[in-house]
């Protein structure tokens, strides 16, 4: 079981708060890899996050770090009502994420790390369609499109380009525009800048601080990147094989590991170096919504 | 009152929504939208060839009645092919864009996300079919003097509230296997039209098919549409059609959505909705 890690920001706690999760759990269906006596291959759970326990306070960017497999996505599934969980709770401004999915819904939005796009579309029409399911009428979405993009740092001319004819980095800045779009209040950001070259890394990551100062959203950040998590969050958590270690400024992090460094900390926490190449156990963990 | 109203607002732009992406896409597909429906055509064509065929080789046989009950049947076919083409490609096509994920987390009713399919699919498909029906009819100089079109769209439509019912679990199949689902959807059009005269009366068939055909839409829609065109028979005459049609459609609506929602639950449990899960 993991403590619970919450905490607020300067003291300061939120009547209701952004994001409350408790010792929540997730398990996975897997075949085993070897066969019984008749041949066949038994199937057994596999734990992807393992009574995970925190809170957000509005207005607040945690970042967590995690290597592949250590349940980040799953994470940000079962915070978007993409998948149902297996034990424990989350809420979000207080609404029960799996028994009230519909007044989250309105309220969370998310950006992956592929840009999942219609290729054929153009920009505008990704959007539009996306901008429909929550609400906003042609009218709205026109006014709104070109003004979300220029936010972004997308060229608006560009817009009724098709997504095929888009490089990587402006997928991700139209990724970015869906998302707020529909204006979250909670902002889910699973690998944002993971396989962006460095010039759009650096775009994507200033128009996240951007949004910290002028926009009311609560951000959650899942990353592979220490220096981006150490940069934009105001606390860095460790999730290894599904079990959130710790979740703490960067500083009081590098402290109570005493590292110098948040790879250090990183390795203190789990025992294994952030870029180290996992057991089978990890190999398996990969496959992991 | 108000806040229902804004909340039915917001379902019907979503719908409207669905639609729209559907007409993008179309517009984007339409050369291969094109080549399709010339496929469409001479598959017509090899079936509706079948009465002229039997004339020739010695059979005694009204060939112009023939011909126009058999393209009745290969436009119905074709019909419930692009109708439920489209709705297991609500599912199919989105996990194969990747973009399923965000979709299904935003705040639309799953109704209104299959409505949106379905109203784009029974549109794109009458427009399809009435295409079809007239230039394959071209074909062979047809005769239809007492014909009452306006009858026969009628009970097609009727209908395609039933096939929409069931084209919304085929659109589930996709969601529980990613890989194959979408192809058993023709496993379903191919039952329910054999057990539905689609090319004969439903008497010829087997007493166990002949069970299945009385719960078949497809079976009322098809005499209902040759009644219409064949013999002329107005709105009052296919009634005995058309009112098994909203029985059947009554079920079939939230049966589909009930069945969908709970192959979407299932998905949601295994992690089946990421697009390599």
């Amino acid at each position: 079981m993991t403590p619970d890690v919450s905490s607020s920001i300067g003291g300061e706690v939120e009547a209701v708060p952004a994001v409350e999760v408790s010792e929540l759990r997730k398990d996975f269906w897997r075949r085993n890899k070897d066969r019984n006596r008749l041949g066949r291959r038994g199937r057994r759970r596999v734990a992807a996050i393992r009574g995970v326990s925190f809170s957000m306070a509005r207005g607040e960017t945690i970042a967590i770090l995690g290597q592949n497999g250590s349940g980040k996505s799953t994470l940000v599934r079962l915070l978007s009502t993409l998948l149902l969980h297996d034990g424990g709770e989350a809420r979000i401004f207080g609404h029960d994420v799996f028994g009230q999915p519909r007044p989250v819904r309105r309220m969370v939005n998310r950006v992956s790390v592929e840009a999942s796009f219609f290729k054929k579309m153009s920009a505008a029409e990704n959007l539009a369609y996306a901008a429909r399911f929550y609400g906003m009428t042609p009218g709205a979405t026109r006014r709104a499109i070109p003004e979300i993009l220029q936010r972004v740092g997308f060229p608006s001319e560009r817009r009724h380009e098709a997504m095929e004819n888009l490089s990587r980095g402006m997928q991700q800045k139209v990724a970015l525009a869906r998302a707020l779009l529909t204006s979250p209040v909670l902002l889910l950001l699973d690998e944002p800048t993971t396989g962006l070259d460095p010039r759009s890394k650096l775009e994507v990551q200033e128009f996240i601080r951007d949004l910290q100062g002028s926009h009311d959203s609560t951000i959650l950040l899942c990353t592979h990147d220490l220096a981006e998590a150490e940069a934009l969050a105001d606390r860095v958590g460790i999730l290894d094989r599904g079990r959130l270690l710790a979740l703490e400024p960067a500083e009081d992090l590098k402290r109570r590991y005493d590292a110098e460094t948040l790879e250090q900390a990183f390795f203190a926490a789990t025992g294994r170096a952030f870029e180290e190449e996992g057991d089978e156990e990890d190999d398996e963990r990969e496959v992991f919504a | 009152m108000r806040a229902a109203a804004h909340a039915l607002r917001h379902e019907l732009i979503g719908l409207a929504g669905v639609v729209e992406r559907n007409v993008y896409l179309t517009r984007r597909y339409i050369w291969w939208d094109a080549a399709w429906f010339i496929w469409t055509v001479a598959n017509t064509l090899t079936i509706t060839f079948i009465a002229k065929g039997i004339e020739a080789s010695g059979g005694i046989i009204d060939v112009n009645r023939a011909t126009t009950s058999l393209l009745v049947g290969a436009v119905i076919w074709a019909y419930l092919g692009v109708v439920f083409e489209f709705l297991t490609e609500t599912v199919a096509w989105e996990r194969w864009e990747g973009t399923i994920e965000y979709t299904f987390m935003a705040p639309l009713s799953r109704a209104m996300h299959l409505g949106g399919s379905g109203v784009f699919a029974v549109l794109y498909g009458l427009i399809r079919a009435i295409l079809l029906f007239f230039v394959v009819a071209a074909f062979f100089d047809l005769s239809m003097p007492s014909a009452d079109f306006f009858a026969a769209l009628v009970v097609l439509i009727v209908a395609s509230i039933s096939f929409f019912g069931i084209g919304m679990r085929m659109a589930v199949l996709p969601l529980i296997s990613p890989e194959k689902g979408a192809q058993l959807g023709y496993v379903a059009q191919g039952i329910m039209l054999v057990c539905s005269g689609v090319y004969y009366p439903v008497d010829v068939l087997p007493g166990w098919m002949q069970a299945i055909a009385t719960i078949s839409p497809a079976t009322y829609a098809l005499d209902g549409i040759r009644g219409a065109i064949l013999d002329g028979e107005g709105l009052g005459t296919v009634w005995p059609d058309v009112w098994p049609l909203l029985i059947i459609g009554a079920i079939c609506i939230p049966l589909g959505l009930w069945v969908f929602h709970r192959g979407e639950q299932y998905a949601k449990r295994h992690g089946k909705l990421k697009r390599s899960g």
